[in-house]
């Protein structure tokens, strides 16, 4: 059952170009997924840990700044007369470099206020955020600042004895994000239902329980940071090879605020919240503009958003779980139930 | 110290021992100077009205508090400075008074979350669902599953612990812990919550569970049951060990006959 929808629903997505040709909805289906993809590394933390990350976008930015200057190339000086120049390389490793440095930002962030937790997450990443845009935006040398990195190149990828693929249009570029969120679900559906992600349940529900039977808080957390933060730069650096220009405005506070509010209301703490609060709302702005002033339309976005918190207060999938129960294993958080095999 | 408890130390390894521990609170001294210890295999009450220190001694123990004074030594290593996930990887698990369960897991998933310490494996391995993992996890899925059914909660296993009575959450607190593999057992109040017939399952379980090797550490208000279930009861009252010796000694001790009558037991 949870199987044969899941293969329906990303059958569904892999056939849209079939019949939709419309360059300006593909583009948005593009930066929507892309977004989602976002949301859901946000739900790893936010769902699964219960730790909100208000400064998300800078993993997404770092991933997206990373990858770009990895494939232009760069050449900064440092302070002592250092002077560093790195030639082109494939954008493929930029995605890769892009993936480590933001985990490795992830740890540094966790480790740095996994200690306190709660409020004091929220502040550091904020303030990481922040501090992040203020240095893409002065570190012109090396940014370009709020000049842009521009030309960045389409992603591409090699295969051994067919030569290279380059993601050049919309098309290519839908399909290369619909496989990369399609693995990042599934990633993080093993992770979740793996003992860690029962560990970050544990953890998440009793505290002192989950430690009394030998869960590493640290540990725990930073791993889901590591893990979340990795998946937003990836993200960032598929948004940076598709839109090939980008500037310290990709930090801004309202995108972090977009990807919260794609996980609330999808229903934070399921694999399947995410994707549809990200497609409800990365895509009614498109389905808005043509009928409404700009306002207008965020009127009606932030009235559609209080109206599902206000029939769904824990997002739409979980509503839809309570309502249609024999739904449930589709979208659960929890764990394989007994005896039956999880082909996650 | 009475003689029989002299006598019957002895005889057993010892398991904790817990030595000279005091634990102060700004002003308020919560436990002083106490020194009792555990054999392997016993199973020792610590009692004491209302605020005595009980779950004060089991904080300390467990690592969820540092003692002002004083050591607590399991099985020879010291536990100064370890954190509570290290002490509970040295086989010294506990349960708490207040909620032990987590309540918006099913029963089923809380041990499954219990098992924690048996399940540990490699982040990359259990991603990529590699055979060694697959085969863990259907083990602790069935280990799960007998452990539920061991405590006598097979009825329940697919509901919210949440959702479930107070006793019966005791019993998922105690599967949880019993999960997490201990070579020692420390109960708070297991079977506050419970009516007469689930106390007296419970004893059985006790003992169940004392006879796998367990060794246990009980805190109970109900009289009865700690006389009918303890090889050596500790006393405890205002932070001081009034008191130490069998069933027998303590039923008959005049400070104990002393300290609860000026109290009062109540039940908590
Ligand atoms: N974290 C704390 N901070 C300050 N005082 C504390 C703390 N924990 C316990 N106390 C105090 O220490 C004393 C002993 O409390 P404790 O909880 O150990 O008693 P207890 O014997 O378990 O009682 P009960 O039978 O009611 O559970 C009480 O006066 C309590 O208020
Ligand atoms: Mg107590």
């Amino acid at each position: 059952m949870k199987l044969l929808l899941s293969i329906v629903v990303v059958a569904a997505l892999a056939a849209v170009p079939l019949w939709l040709s419309d360059p300006y909805l593909l583009n948005a289906l593009i930066t929507t997924g892309i977004f989602v993809i976002g949301a859901m590394s946000l739900n790893l933390l936010l769902g699964f840990t219960g730790q909100l990350s208000l400064g998300h976008i800078a993993f997404f930015g770092i991933g997206a700044y990373v990858s770009a200057l990895t494939s232009l190339g760069f050449s900064v000086s440092l302070p002592f007369g250092l002077h560093v120049v790195h030639e082109p390389w494939p954008p493929l490793a930029g995605f890769a470099i892009a993936v480590l440095v933001s985990g490795l930002c992830g740890y540094l962030v966790g480790r740095l206020s996994f200690r306190v937790r709660g409020a004091y997450f929220v502040i550091v990443t904020i303030s990481f955020a922040e501090v992040v845009r203020l240095v893409a935006l002065n570190w012109v040398e090396l940014t370009q600042g709020p000049l842009a990195l521009t030309s960045i190149p389409p992603m591409q990828v090699g295969f051994p004895g067919l030569g290279e693929f380059v993601f050049r249009t919309k098309l290519h570029n839908y399909y290369l994000v619909l496989g990369v969120a399609v693995a990042c679900y599934l990633l993080i559906a093993r992770l979740v239902r793996s003992h860690v992600g029962r560990a970050m349940r544990g953890l998440m529900e009793n505290e002192t329980l989950a430690v009394s039977i030998g869960i590493d808080v640290t540990k725990t957390l930073t791993l889901a940071a590591v893990v979340s933060a990795g998946i937003c730069g990836g993200a960032g650096s598929l948004y940076a090879h598709y839109i090939k220009i980008i500037d310290p405005e990709v930090f801004a506070f309202i995108n972090t605020v977009t990807m919260v509010i794609m996980v609330i209301t999808g229903g934070k703490g399921t694999l399947a919240g995410p994707v549809v609060g990200g497609l409800i709302f990365g895509l009614m702005p498109v389905a808005l503009r043509p009928v409404m002033a700009p306002e207008a339309q965020w009127i009606a976005y932030g009235s559609a958003l209080i109206v599902i918190l206000f029939i769904m207060p824990r997002g739409i999938v979980p509503a839809l779980m309570q309502w249609f129960p024999r739904m449930k294993p589709v979208t659960a958080p929890g764990f394989a139930k007994r005896g039956v095999e999880e082909s996650a | 110290m009475t003689a029989a408890a002299a006598l019957k130390q002895p005889a057993v390894k010892t398991a904790l021992s817990v030595d000279k521990v005091a634990m102060h609170f700004g002003g308020l001294v919560a436990i002083s100077d106490m020194t009792f210890s555990v054999g392997e295999g016993e199973i020792v009450s610590l009692i004491g009205p209302n605020g005595a220190g009980k779950t004060t001694a089991f904080n300390v123990v467990t690592g969820f508090l540092t003692p002002t004074h004083g050591d607590v030594t399991y099985r020879g290593q010291s536990l100064r400075g370890m954190k509570p996930q290290a002490i509970a990887d040295l086989g010294l698990i506990r349960t708490f008074q207040r909620t032990s369960v987590f309540p918006n897991d099913t029963v089923y998933d809380n041990v499954l979350i219990g098992l924690h310490r048996r399940g540990r494996v490699g982040v990359l391995p259990s991603v990529l669902g590699l055979p060694r993992v697959r085969r863990l996890e259907a083990e602790l899925k069935q280990k799960a599953a007998e452990l539920v059914e061991w405590v006598g909660l097979g009825r329940r296993a697919d509901d919210l612990a949440g959702s479930l009575s107070y006793g019966e959450q005791r019993l998922v607190g105690v599967a949880l812990a019993l999960a997490a593999e201990p070579s020692m057992l420390l109960l708070d109040e297991p079977v506050s919550g419970m009516n007469a017939s689930e106390t007296h399952t419970f004893v059985q379980l006790i003992r169940k569970i004392r006879d796998r090797g367990i060794t246990i550490l009980l805190v109970e208000h109900d009289m009865p049951m700690v006389m009918s279930v303890s090889d050596r009861i500790v006393v405890l009252n205002y932070g001081r060990i009034i008191a130490e010796g069998t069933p027998d000694v303590i039923r008959n001790d005049p400070a104990v006959i002393e300290a609860y009558l000026g109290q009062g037991v109540k039940h908590a």
